[in-house]
């Protein structure tokens, strides 16, 4: 009677405010691992705003070197950034796959995303190169030192990202979908989506608005 | 029984995951997800290179842009809801980005009231002479 009566309250306000509810338990499983992953992950976007910080603050320390807009390539970054969401999607698209255990579109969902990946490596790493042998390494200025360590912090994570991505493919493949697999599946496509945020800050704050001083 | 029904309402619901819909609805999720973010950076690509706008705007609107697209990421990529079911994920992400404010908007307003007080000597120097 009084269960009955919890429940029609909590019905007509659900965040439960004020109101007194039996303790359901503990949470499933998936729930504690994926929260405690969320947590991870803020943790990690506070390190990164800590890049963005030392960032804007040597941004104008070009030490007589060269400038962002002189050596951002926009078109290059463009491909990244189309590249970088494509992937997150495809992440989507597996994940969904997983859920309902099919394999062929889990396999190939996780396929695309780490060819995506790797293009977006391979172009970051080609600009890093590139500006190492023009002589605008990470020693050149402040304000490059600065961007070499927020992008490479970023590239370096997405790196990680794929050697999970493929130990992922790896799990499915001798394991199956059991359960922890698919735990494991679901903080991997955490990860992967907030690499993306990341670089959402990155690509506005370094590329554009760094082309434009 | 009605005991069950009871529990299956109290548990909050891991982030990433989605209530119950069926895969037809979640693909559209991503996809409208998908069409957003990527009309939301054409966008940033677009200001940034553009005459057409006042050009001290431009900041403000990559800024605000960028953080448009991170909310697209987090609603339709992430499944962050303000559903009672989600409250902890919210105040996670509430607290992480107080942090996130405190770091950045502290070391920018710092660093810049540093730089305007602490000028180099040798400019330093020239404004005393």
């Amino acid at each position: 009677m009084s269960m009955t009566a919890t429940v029609g309250r909590a019905h007509a306000d659900p965040h439960h405010i004020g109101v007194v509810v039996e303790h359901p338990g503990p949470a499933p499983k998936r729930t504690v691992t994926a929260y405690g992953f969320w947590v991870f992950l803020l943790s990690d976007i506070v390190m990164f705003s800590c890049f963005f910080a030392a960032y804007a603050v040597l941004v104008s320390q070009t030490a007589d070197g060269p400038k962002g807009s002189e050596i951002f390539e926009q078109r290059n970054v463009a491909i990244e950034t189309v590249c970088l969401l494509l992937s997150s999607f495809t992440c989507g698209m597996a994940s969904i796959a997983a859920d309902v255990r099919n394999r062929f579109w889990f396999y190939l969902g996780m396929t695309v995303t780490c060819v995506l990946g790797l293009i977006f490596l391979a172009i970051e790493f080609r600009e890093f190169a590139d500006l190492v042998s023009r002589g605008y390494g990470p020693s050149r200025s402040a304000f490059l030192s600065a961007f070499f360590s927020l992008v490479g912090c970023h590239g370096l994570h997405v790196s990680a990202g794929v050697l999970w991505l493929l130990t992922m493919m790896a799990q499915v493949f001798a394991k199956g979908f059991r359960a922890d697999v698919l735990r494991r599946m679901m903080c991997f496509a955490l990860f992967w989506h907030a690499l993306d945020i990341i670089w959402v800050g990155v690509f506005s704050v370094v590329y554009l608005l760094g082309s434009g001083v | 029984m009605s005991d069950q029904t009871h529990m299956h309402v109290e548990h909050d619901i891991a982030p990433g995951d989605e209530e119950q819909h069926s895969v037809g609805e979640r693909i559209i999720g991503y996809v409208v997800g998908l069409g957003l973010a990527l009309l939301l950076t054409a966008t940033s690509f677009f200001i940034a290179g553009t005459d057409l706008v006042w050009q001290p705007s431009i900041p403000v609107a990559l800024i605000v842009l960028a953080i448009a697209q991170m909310g697209v990421h987090l609603v339709f990529f992430l499944h962050i809801t303000t559903g009672p079911d989600n409250t902890n994920n919210v105040l996670a992400l509430a607290f992480g980005l107080l942090v996130v404010f405190l770091v950045v908007g502290g070391t920018v307003w710092i660093m810049s009231h540093l730089n305007q007080n602490m000028p180099p000597m040798d400019q330093f120097i020239r404004m005393h002479s």
